[in-house]
């Protein structure tokens, strides 16, 4: 399966029966093949006039109860990004995918995780916040996609799932889940017509009498401080006894643990965190093994953005260096393993 | 006695913050009044758009969207697209669906959704102030073309009703208005063909509201009601536009 | 016989209802309301014919008319 499929496939496992979206490289293969597979199974495909229209459209499905999800690339989710903030303002559920690519502007196709920093620090207007999955393989992605609309449900909030062009076409065997029920839970909130409800439903984020949009505010506050505490998810490969950590999410992390075991094999002692859910970030986690390691690396196909996530989770207690390509430019591990050895020599790394 | 004139059920029973002689409570009454006699309460559900009226998800007693500006049409699309047996309306103005909007309203059309969409055309940005809206008319003073609205510099007004006619996906293109009681029975009357037209299946529908903003167009209400019939009507004329074969 | 009430409360003193009113009977009180407006009232009640314009020109709501139905 290609890593665009099992999302798709994911979804409708994880019981999204409507998708609106518009095309936009290089995710468009996922709604390809949306487009057939979602009438199989009573679910509809659309294709909107633009990514405004589409997350407006999944702001009205998601409203109306739907389990719904739409998908683009960095200039397309750029436009979705007021969207994103009503979604998060009604505190509504959906799912948004973001494969991301070379910017800014209009940049290029390539493979890029140059929109960190929109994904986990707002993106659009308000206090808001975002949760952020970052799978590295196609079973993550087809597994996460799940979690993902899971999570949704039981925050009532919008989650994203982060990848590139490079998880978008990679080809992986992928374990279904045949036979797993998917749950959707009730959802009392939803404006499906009053019905015989008695009270009105309203979906909102429009609050003129600040006193109310604070309530609003702090009630969200409460549920991201949750959030926080509960769903931060990372991995870790070797890092018992290493001295140095790198970290690294997607597709750059599957090139770092090629890295790690070069190193361990020239006797560096060098280990990898991945963190899964970029918000929250696994923060807990790193700022514990700040206690062991002497210095972290961060791994990122951009110019140093979630560095700075790592250096407030380390906060202070060792040094956090960047080692970036930009662009749409692959870091290869060759030149990872360099930065590495750099820090070993004692350059950078005392 | 027998009440022949009171209050619709759809509507809640408070009072509108809308300025004196503001048309908005009109609209509001005439589509609650439909709700009503259709006994469609329970099964429609709004979307409401940025501007004055953003309030109209508290005004009526049926289930509210608020959506961003302009986006109504395409929040309705993903309702009505989840909930195919619901009937589902957008109520917006001039500036939410005729420039911001304007992408989303010819789409939804396009596509034939099976919504309603009420246009609340009073020329001019209300709440924020009184700006040129796409819709003022020539010459007209706003807070933004002190000189009156001009060609070279604003071009021309967008008529709504007439850009949507010739699309295959809208069924029911009607424009009314609500300067006298004759005008107001009229666009009651549209209004109810339009929801009609959704519950049949037919289509995209949509009709178009002249309307007075005393306040921005700096009139008395009185004043304003005269300056629609006198200057809007002539521009944007009334009536049905595009009605299905086989809906009197 | 007809009778039309007003909701003085509700009115936001706009006169759009004084005009269309077929006998005139319609003025502004020399009342003020909560909301600090003039509000719309009649004084030749035994006039109204219950035609109901005054109630279909009001933006809010402020105006009731109740009317004899005739006999079949």
């Amino acid at each position: 399966m290609k890593g665009n499929e099992a999302i798709g496939e994911g979804a409708v496992r994880a019981g999204c029966r409507y998708f609106f979206g518009y095309p936009i490289t290089p995710q468009s293969e996922l709604t390809h093949y949306l487009a057939k597979r979602l009438p199989e199974v009573g679910g509809l495909y659309m294709q909107a006039e633009s990514e405004v229209a589409s997350i407006n459209m999944v702001y009205g499905a998601s409203g109306a109860g739907a389990r719904v999800m739409t998908s683009s690339s960095g200039p397309g989710i750029s436009l979705m990004q007021e969207g994103i903030s009503y979604l998060a303002g009604a505190e509504l559920p959906a799912v948004v995918v973001n494969m991301m690519r070379g910017g800014p502007g209009l940049g290029n196709i390539a493979p890029s995780q140059a929109d960190y920093f929109q994904a986990t620090k707002g993106g659009g207007h308000g206090d808001y916040r975002m949760i952020v999955l970052a799978p590295n393989s196609v079973q993550e992605i087809y597994d996460i996609v799940k979690k993902a609309f899971d999570l949704a449900d039981r925050y009532r909030n919008p989650v994203m799932v982060m990848a590139d062009g490079i998880m978008a076409q990679m080809m992986e065997p992928v374990e279904v889940d045949d036979g797993i029920e998917t749950v959707i839970p009730e959802k009392p909130w939803a404006a499906t017509g009053v019905g015989n409800r008695g009270r009105k439903n309203i979906i909102n984020s429009c609050y003129v009498v600040p006193e109310e949009m604070e309530a609003l505010n702090i009630k969200l506050k409460q549920k991201y401080a949750e959030i926080l505490q509960k769903e931060q998810l990372c991995e870790s490969y070797l890092l018992e006894g290493a001295e140095i950590a790198i970290v690294s999410f997607g597709t750059a992390s599957r090139i770092c643990r090629a890295v790690v075991e070069k190193a361990r094999s020239l006797g560096m002692p060098v280990g990898l965190i991945r963190p899964v859910t970029l918000w929250p970030f696994p923060g807990d986690f790193i700022g514990r093994a700040a206690d062991s390691v002497k210095c972290f690396l961060s791994v990122e196909m951009n110019m140093g953005q979630m560095v700075e996530d790592i250096r407030l989770s380390v906060n202070g207690k060792a040094p956090v260096y960047h080692y970036g390509r930009l662009g749409g430019m692959i870091p290869s591990a060759k030149d990872i393993l360099e930065e590495v050895k750099r820090l070993f020599a004692g350059g950078a790394a005392v | 006695m027998k009440k022949v004139f009171t209050r619709p059920k759809s509507l809640k029973d408070v009072s509108f913050h809308y300025c004196p002689g503001c048309t908005h409570g009109v609209a509001h009454r005439l589509i609650a009044e439909v709700i009503d006699e259709l006994g469609i309460r329970d099964m429609t559900i709004g979307v409401a758009p940025v501007g004055c009226s953003v309030f109209v998800m508290d005004y009526f007693d049926v289930d509210m969207f608020q959506g961003s500006h302009g986006r109504a049409p395409a929040v309705a699309t993903g309702i009505k697209r989840v909930l195919p047996d619901r009937v589902v309306f957008t109520y917006q103005g001039d500036g939410d669906l005729a420039a911001i909007g304007t992408g989303e309203v010819v789409h939804a059309a396009a596509r034939g959704e099976k919504i309603t969409v009420i246009f609340i055309n009073n020329a001019i940005y209300a709440m924020t102030g009184g700006q040129m809206a796409p819709t003022t008319i020539m010459g007209q003073v706003t807070k933004t073309t002190p000189g009156g609205r001009d060609k070279d510099i604003n071009g021309f007004p967008v008529k709504i009703c007439e850009m949507l006619t010739p699309l295959d996906g809208s069924a029911y293109i009607a424009r009314a208005a609500v300067h006298s009681p004759r005008a107001i029975i009229s666009a009651k009357k549209a209004i109810r063909k339009a929801f009609e037209v959704q519950m049949r299946g037919l289509g995209f529908s949509l009709v178009e509201i002249l309307s007075a903003c005393p306040t921005n167009w700096g009139l008395s209400p009185l004043e304003a009601v005269r300056w629609l019939e006198e200057n809007m009507v002539p521009y944007y004329p009334l009536g049905e536009y595009k009605t299905p074969v086989g809906v009197i | 016989m007809a009778r039309v009430t007003f909701r003085e409360e509700r009115c936001k003193g706009c006169r759009l209802c004084t005009a269309v009113c077929p006998k005139g009977i319609i003025f502004m009180s020399g009342r003020i309301n909560d909301m600090g407006y003039h509000p719309a009232a009649v004084d030749e009640q035994e006039k109204c014919t219950g035609c109901t314009l005054c109630a279909i020109m009001c933006p809010d709501m402020v105006i009731e008319v109740e009317r004899e139905e005739k006999e079949l």
